[in-house]
């Protein structure tokens, strides 16, 4: 309580809060977001870590000790290859979060942007950019992503391409809308009676009132992505063997789904919390970092 | 008037808002000059035209509206129809904007002395720290208590008369000759609203400001303003020093206003009112737009437009009574 007080105070007389003050309250006043933020951080660490975290190299395979269920040398058992689990489960995770993260950037950035001009210039821009966008969603993303994969082949790096065309037509419209609402408001009236250039006011002063939105959108949008690639891996068109992509980990175990489940199910799991994780602290980052709510 | 040196004049300016019902004439041939270091006031009811002007001033108008006659003039420099590119260069610069509402004028992502420093570092070219010294000092001159901390405030954690302060900070801190303060006290309560008016008529006196200051409130205009011009339906209906103004309202719709304000020591049963409401401006009565809320219209006031006739010096009327003066609005 007492703290509480102090901080209103501090807020009152106009103290600017650090980062670090940020994640305190984030800490303070929401701590599943909190604890997400830690797994991510955990799963972020095994990634980067993954030669020296995994127990055995995710490659090795060893015909002996094919389809061993969980135990003290092998966490999570082994595949039909002997290969371990756990091993293949950590550099997995190199995959899902850089799938996770970059055509999310990319295609958050090239729907940033495209829907900025569509909602300050308005008119012909706004009606080609919002009309591309409608044949966009219109299609089944997962459907187009398969098509780009077809033509262009499998693999990472086509993922990467197929995943960031595919998704930028949801973050227009929503950085559109907002452009719209806040290209009335008064400060940028207030800005162009200052003389500000029109592109300033578009990134300086209308994109970073947009940001709490794109967190949201940007920790909404990173599952999604990783979903994507586990399902066209599922479905034999992302990743491709020997590469421990959960998503190819969990179709190659469903042969052995009632003798050997772990196969499938650890990788699934894992996909799972790194989604929940993600979900969870961008409702967590949204509440602290949107002024308007914390106002309230 | 004519002696003194004009830092902006406008000429006959006419702003069409262009709509499906058809054109519509905000500002009708508005003539209005700033001689230097000077308030003038902009006085009219909701709707006749004031921010439309100040909006023209500033070279903000929009799609629907649009300048379509008229010259605007800063400082012997044509300004009516500069490119995007030049206005810039000069707003913020030469000529600065108050606006109405304190609590939406700021962005509420940056710290207000950050927004101050950006509106320094567009027009000026010294390094960041000299800016933020510069921000300082305009913090302090504008009266804002503990500059150094009020400099990292978020707009929302400021109270409205400080906002404000902020705003004239901003408009006043590379020394424009104009500035333009459009209702900068509406949205504030009586007390701040005369410090803020202080201030203001103080910044003016210091610096050499001119202000156009638009308000519907009498009261603000004899406070601090020196010339006042009353709109009524897009024109000048009375323009004079503002001593004169008070002294001998001569329109009848000035009267109207004048008579308006409650008194404090009469007792009256009903406030004076001016009967009817402003005409719709796309179907404007073919003669006075006054014509059909005035006491003293005649047959002719319904037929023809009066012209701007000049009563005694500087003081100028558009109403047939006083046509034995001379006309100021040309024609």
């Amino acid at each position: 309580m007492n703290d509480k007080i102090e901080k209103n105070i501090s807020s009152q007389i106009g103290e600017e809060d650090t980062w670090l003050d940020k994640g305190k309250t984030l800490v303070r006043q929401n701590k599943i977001a909190a604890f997400s933020a830690l797994v991510i951080l955990l799963i972020l660490l095994a990634a980067i870590f993954a030669p020296l975290v995994a127990p055995y190299d995710h490659l090795e395979q060893s015909l002996a000790d094919r389809l061993k269920d969980p135990s003290a040398a092998h966490w999570l058992g082994t595949d039909e290859l002997g290969r371990d689990v756990l091993s293949r489960i950590i550099f997995g995770a190199r995959i899902s979060l850089t799938i996770g993260l970059v055509p999310t950037l990319i295609s958050m950035a090239i729907g940033t942007v495209l829907g900025l001009c569509a909602g300050f210039y308005g008119g012909k821009t706004d009606f080609i950019i919002m009309r591309l966008a409608d044949v966009m969603l219109a299609f089944p993303s997962l459907l187009l992503a398969m098509v780009v994969m077809y033509t262009m082949g499998g693999g990472l790096v086509n993922i990467f391409i197929a995943l960031s065309l595919v998704n930028w037509a949801g973050t227009a419209r929503i950085v559109r809308s907002q452009t719209l609402s806040l290209k009335e408001k008064e400060f940028v009236e207030a800005a162009r009676s200052m003389g500000v250039g029109k592109w300033t006011i578009m990134f300086r002063h209308i994109l970073p009132n947009c940001l709490p939105s794109l967190i949201v959108l940007f920790t909404l949008n990173i599952p999604a992505a990783i979903l994507s690639e586990a399902s066209l891996s599922f479905l034999g068109i992302g990743a491709q063997p020997p590469s421990p992509s959960w998503g190819l980990m969990a179709v190659r175990g469903k042969k052995y789904l009632f003798s050997e489940p772990w196969l499938s199910i650890a990788p699934s799991a894992a996909i799972m919390v790194v989604v929940l994780a993600f979900n969870f602290l961008g409702d967590g980052l949204r509440d602290i970092l949107d002024p308007y709510l914390k106002e309230q | 008037m004519c002696t003194q040196t004009l830092v902006l004049d406008i000429r006959n300016l006419k702003s069409h808002f262009f709509t499906a019902k058809g054109e519509v004439p905000a500002v009708d041939g508005v003539s209005i000059q700033v001689p230097a270091g000077k308030i003038i006031g902009l006085v009219g009811e909701s709707g006749c035209g004031k921010s439309m002007t100040a909006m023209s001033i500033m070279g903000l108008l929009r799609y629907p509206g649009k300048i379509v006659d008229g010259t605007i003039t800063l400082d012997g420099r044509d300004i009516t129809h500069l490119r995007p590119k030049e206005l810039a260069k000069i707003r913020g610069n030469e000529i600065s904007m108050i606006f109405q509402e304190p609590m939406t004028s700021l962005n509420p992502v940056y710290p207000v002395g950050r927004q101050v420093q950006e509106a320094i570092l567009l027009h000026q070219k010294i390094p960041k720290e000299e800016a933020k010294k510069r921000v300082l000092e305009i913090f302090r001159a504008v009266g804002i208590p503990e500059p150094e901390k009020r400099y990292h405030s978020y707009p929302h954690q400021l109270s409205g008369g400080l906002r404000q302060r902020v705003m004239i900070g901003m408009a006043m801190v590379c020394r424009p000759k104009v500035m333009v303060a459009d209702e900068p006290t509406t949205a504030l309560d009586v007390t701040i609203e005369a410090q803020i008016l202080r201030l203001m008529k103080q910044l003016c006196d210091e610096q050499g400001t001119s202000i156009i200051l638009i308000t519907h409130n009498l009261g603000v205009v004899a406070e601090i303003c020196d010339y006042v011009y009353v709109m009524y339906a897009g024109k000048v209906m009375e323009q004079a020093e503002t001593f004169s103004l008070f002294e001998q309202a001569c329109h009848p719709y000035t009267q109207g206003l004048l008579q308006s304000i409650p008194k404090l020591d009469e007792k009256v049963e009903w406030l004076h009112t001016i009967k009817g409401v402003v005409p719709n401006l796309l179907h404007l009565p073919k003669g006075c737009s006054f014509c059909t809320r005035c006491s003293q219209a005649g047959r002719r006031c319904f037929e023809e437009q009066p012209g701007l006739y000049e009563t005694i010096q500087g003081h100028g009327v558009r109403c047939f009574q006083y046509e034995s003066g001379v006309r100021l609005d040309g024609e």
